[in-house]
């Protein structure tokens, strides 16, 4: 066997493990349902490890989350059961979309503000640049200027 | 002036904020079960696998409610001082016993020291300390009288956290 064709088999063989690691048999017949399992576990954040969803943790809380959210979409429960079962339990953390309500107000329309705040500075910064820019010569300058733009010329002929 | 104290104003008030973030422990949320009733169950008990333990039998007492396993390395280091606390008989401690096997569960107590608990509850597929929302053993939530959840602690207890947060609620939900 070549060498190349030993390291594409072991390629395979190891996306094999990864792959089938990951899926952990929660079969549904309907695809309606394995979508809103897929959606559910990846909104659902993992408590245990913080940045990974319900989907990419491994943890044994996960595990045992992904299957009470397995029994509950098989039994038709609808998307605000499932949630409140999780924030219920585990609270408005697990949701990684935060609902929006007075402790996450800011949360979610600070960077609108903060974005309003910024187009002000600049919209001041440059009214303030044009004003300058249109302030004209006094007659000494404009004198200054003309001796300085004839001596030029005188130069240059 | 203002075009420097702008720019050194808004970067005061990142550092602060920051600050503040560093100093938040990611581990700590809030148990959204204080204040509530402690959530149902109805549990065989670890010694006496026929008879049951339920969230009732906290009713009309202050106690605290630990969840420990045997494979949980930190618990090791709380036993000790649950241990001591069931010697003082400052509050009647019950025990969760998450997602273990009976027999690990026994020997661990006594590999380590005793028994400190009133009862414990067998929570072989974790399904009760699910509906507590126990995400890192050892957990322990303070119960009152009316059988309320009134605090959580994730982690181990500690003499300093014991005397500093939990001590004076204890003392408080014994009063009224």
């Amino acid at each position: 066997m070549s060498v190349a064709r030993l390291v594409s088999s072991l390629i395979l063989l190891l996306s094999f493990t990864l792959s089938h690691a990951a899926i952990v048999a929660f079969e549904f017949e309907d695809p309606e349902k394995e979508d809103r399992f897929k959606r559910f576990s990846e909104e659902l954040r993992c408590l245990v490890c913080q940045n990974q969803s319900l989907a990419d943790s491994n943890a044994e809380l996960a595990l045992d989350l992904r299957s009470e959210l397995y029994t509950m979409i098989k039994n038709d429960a609808s998307d605000d059961e499932i949630v409140s079962f999780m924030v219920d339990r585990y609270g408005d953390f697990v949701l990684y979309r935060p609902p929006v309500n007075s402790a996450t107000w800011f949360l979610w329309f600070g960077p609108f503000l903060l974005i309003f705040v910024g187009l002000f500075i600049l919209f001041m910064v440059i009214r303030s640049v044009g004003k300058q820019q249109s302030s004209e010569l006094s007659d000494e300058e404009q004198e200054k200027l003309n001796t300085l733009l004839n001596n030029n010329k005188d130069n240059e002929s | 002036m203002a075009r420097f104290l702008i720019p050194l104003a808004i970067f005061i008030v990142l550092a602060i904020f920051l600050g503040i973030g560093l100093t938040l422990d990611p581990k700590h949320v809030p148990s959204p079960l204080i204040d509530k009733p402690a959530p149902a169950f109805q549990l065989p008990r670890l010694y006496e696998p026929e008879a049951t333990i339920s969230s009732n039998d906290f009713k009309g007492q202050v106690s605290i409610f630990n969840v420990w396993a045997s494979w949980c390395g930190a618990c090791r280091a709380e036993h000790p001082f649950l241990m001591k606390l069931a010697r003082e008989k400052t509050i009647n401690i019950y025990g969760l016993n998450y997602k273990d096997k009976s027999d690990d569960a026994k020997r661990w107590l006594v590999q380590y020291g005793g028994n400190p608990y009133k009862a414990i509850a067998y929570d072989e597929n974790g399904r009760a300390g699910m509906d507590w929302g126990v995400y890192g053993v050892p957990e322990t939530f303070l119960i009152d009288k009316k059988g309320m959840v009134r605090y959580k602690h994730v982690g181990p207890l500690d003499p300093g956290v014991w005397t500093n947060n939990i001590l004076p609620l204890i003392q408080k939900l014994k009063a009224e």
